[in-house]
């Protein structure tokens, strides 16, 4: 990976080179995270034989960087492949076809050991507190594992770390003997970032980190993310179908629909000027919280078409209002539409 | 506003009131549990208009749900009771029907949607079948008639193909498909009220725009009266006209949308409002400010103490709170909250 001009997106190479300006993130130099051309297709197996009869396009062609202490919001309806990225990313799945870098070095195909160095700058927080720690550990011993993989120390220094850990996140280092469903949830969510901090990750995924938490404890966790990345220069990828959520806690969006990014921008522009007709429709669907506000609503119509089969030409186009012929055979390349603004259809 | 009736909830309404559909009065249902007693709903009262959209809002163990549980009476026993109160549908006191009155009510005027389409539909049954079903059991009708209007009921809540959809079981529909089948189902008897417990909340957001659509759609052509249960604050601005907040089983404040949005009077309502991240294009002023966190966890509802459950998470508590839960009183007009100190809170943030 060379330093100089790294086009913050990669475009798949059949399609139209965009104009030379890359997205600057942040923090500038080598992206934290570089994904480009990130594909995976599922494999569907029927039969005695067990042939494989199709593929699921979870992800098809997925680029975008990260830069040092910046946050990128992915966001998506269901099925659009944004939690396949996460764990891609984090190789609990294999991609299909793209490249990843982390700090400039490609880890893609990197074998188990080979990856471990790189693992520990890379951690993932899961949406659903209950069942992503072990019923039987001790909340200490949970956010002390990585540190016994990836570290040598004695056990007290260990508990030290565990326990700078625990008051790092807001909980009490009494509670470091307790077991998980001595939690409630907002406080299970907190050793799950514990547990992600343990190491000092560069990259932390949340994969809907708060969407099973009640509004008042979602307000707690992302202010609690939101503290960490400023102390810590933390990066993150996080993947959410909050909006809102996904506006307040990010510098940059993309917006995903079956397997592929659709728009890709700085979230006040994705707020502000949308033109992606899904981002619109996403927009658009929000409710709004309050009742002075009344806007004209076009409710899109329609279901999500399976990615077992999805649309030919671009994807969006059995539910666009807008879409035209061409929509329905050609697939629209994202372009950079202007600096920064990335969009991939036809009639923008 | 039409849905603002003149006799409260609280004060003892008269069993008679014509302009209400239905009237819950102080309805207690306890759970006995190996963990001790809990007060799951602890004397909640509302009363709905004809064709109105009732919001109940609250997080997840604040009783919304097994409030409208208690009014389908659909409450199990053991381990949960309803232990006191009424609900009276145009003046008949669900409670005190025998189980086989009550099955001619539920479905026929009163019925549910549930969160969960995937787990409240059966599995092994055509979809025209189950919403056939309650047409053959409370109306009386053929077999063949019922899967006719079954189909029409379909073709309203907006499922292309009706009839080839009629001869599917659930799996072979998708999240948003189903719930418009479940709405179809609770809608074929024409009832009076329908409850629908977080329709949208396992559904993805422009799915969910077109089922409360779909919903506030037949409420207008049908004179249905909705209970919303949810805890998005977004979804009730946008289809209530009338909103309850429980906290901790019990009812916390009241009034019309407009009003508990402009003026929210008790702080877990405020804090409610200022926790949610909201977009741009909601936001009068620029910028993304920090969240406003409510500190603390919900507590559980059992050994509740006779204090404000809400005190120990609230910044305004004093002595007063920490000693006594405050009466639920009408702080502005048709403005109800149960608070001490909700004159000064209000002041306090509008000054």
């Amino acid at each position: 990976m060379v330093e100089t001009a790294t086009p913050a997106l990669v475009m798949p190479k059949r399609e139209t080179p965009a104009r030379e300006t890359p997205i600057e993130a942040p923090a500038l130099g080598v992206p934290v995270l570089e994904v480009s051309g990130l594909s995976k297709h599922f494999p569907v197996r029927k039969g005695v034989l067990r042939r494989t009869v199709g593929h699921v396009y979870a992800v098809d062609g997925v680029s975008f960087t990260i830069g040092a202490g910046e946050t990128l919001g992915l966001v998506g309806e269901s099925g659009c492949g944004k939690t396949t990225v996460g764990r891609t990313i984090m190789r609990l799945i294999e991609p299909t076809a793209g490249s990843i870098h982390l700090d400039g070095h490609d880890v893609t195909r990197l074998g188990k050991t080979e990856f471990r160095p790189y693992r520990r700058q890379l951690q993932i927080i899961f949406q659903d507190p209950f069942s992503s720690l072990n019923p039987r550990k001790r909340a200490g011993d949970i956010v002390g594992e990585p540190l016994k993989i990836h570290e040598a120390l004695s056990r007290g220094e260990r508990r030290e770390r565990v326990s700078a850990l625990f008051e790092r996140v807001g909980l009490r280092r009494a509670q470091m003997d307790n077991f998980p469903h001595q939690f409630s949830g907002g406080q299970r969510q907190r050793i799950g970032v514990a547990r992600a901090l343990a190491l000092n990750p560069k990259l932390i995924i949340g994969d809907e980190p708060v969407s099973a938490l009640d509004v008042s404890i979602q307000a707690q966790v992302i202010n609690l993310l939101m503290d960490l990345q400023r102390d810590m220069k933390l990066s993150y990828l996080f993947i959410s179908h909050n909006l809102a959520v996904v506006e307040h806690i990010s510098h940059r969006i993309a917006v995903m629909y079956l397997g592929r990014i659709v728009e890709y921008t700085d979230k006040v522009t994705l707020f502000t000027r949308p033109l992606h007709p899904y981002t619109e429709a996403l927009l658009a669907a929000v409710p709004v919280p309050d009742p002075a506000i009344k806007r004209v609503k076009r409710v899109v119509q329609g279901d999500v078409p399976s990615p077992l089969k999805p649309p030919p030409g671009c994807r969006f186009h059995t539910r666009c209002p807008y879409a035209e012929a061409r929509c329905r055979v050609d697939v629209p390349a994202l372009r950079e539409v202007e600096r920064g603004h990335h969009v991939a259809c036809h009639l923008r | 506003m039409s849905i603002q009736a003149a006799t409260r909830s609280d004060s003892a309404a008269p069993a008679t009131a014509t302009d209400h559909v239905l009237e819950v009065e102080d309805l207690q249902t306890y759970f006995y549990t190996r963990g001790g007693l809990v007060k799951a709903v602890d004397g909640v009262s509302f009363s709905l208009a004809r064709g109105a959209t009732l919001a109940i809002v609250g997080e997840s163990g604040c009783g919304k749900s097994v409030t409208a549980l208690s009014l389908m009476r659909l409450v199990a026993d053991p381990p949960g009771r309803i232990i006191g109160g009424a609900v009276r549908l145009e003046g008949v006191d669900l409670l005190g029907l025998d189980e086989a009155a009550m099955r001619d009510i539920r479905g026929n005027q009163i019925s549910m949607v549930f969160q969960e389409p995937m787990t409240s539909l059966n599995p092994v049954m055509t979809i025209g079948r189950q919403i056939g079903e309650a047409l053959i059991l409370h109306q009386r009708m053929s077999n063949k008639a019922a899967l006719r209007r079954a189909i029409e009921m379909l073709q309203l809540v907006g499922i292309p193909e009706p009839e080839q959809r009629a001869k599917e079981y659930p799996h072979q529909l998708s999240g948003g498909m189903r719930q418009r089948a479940m709405i179809a189902m609770a809608l074929a008897c024409n009832p009076k009220v329908l409850i629908a417990d977080e329709p949208t909340s396992a559904l993805d957001v422009t799915i969910q725009a077109q089922i409360l659509e779909l919903i506030a759609k037949l409420q207008r052509e049908l004179g249905t009266a909705v209970i919303l249960i949810t805890h998005d604050l977004g979804v009730v601005a946008e289809t209530a006209e009338r909103v309850i907040v429980m906290y901790a089983g019990r009812k916390v404040e009241e009034a019309s949308v407009g009003e508990l949005f402009a003026r929210p009077l008790h702080p877990y309502t405020r804090g409610l409002m200022n926790s949610i991240p909201r977009l741009a294009l909601m936001r009068q002023e620029a910028g993304q400010q920090r969240l406003q966190e409510i500190p603390g966890i919900v507590p559980a509802l059992s050994n509740l103490p006779q204090a404000c459950t809400f005190a120990p998470r609230c910044a305004f508590a004093d002595d007063k709170c920490r000693g006594q839960f405050p009466p639920y009183q009408e702080k502005r007009p048709d403005h109800w909250a149960a608070c001490w100190h909700s004159e000064g809170i209000a002041e306090k943030a509008n000054g």
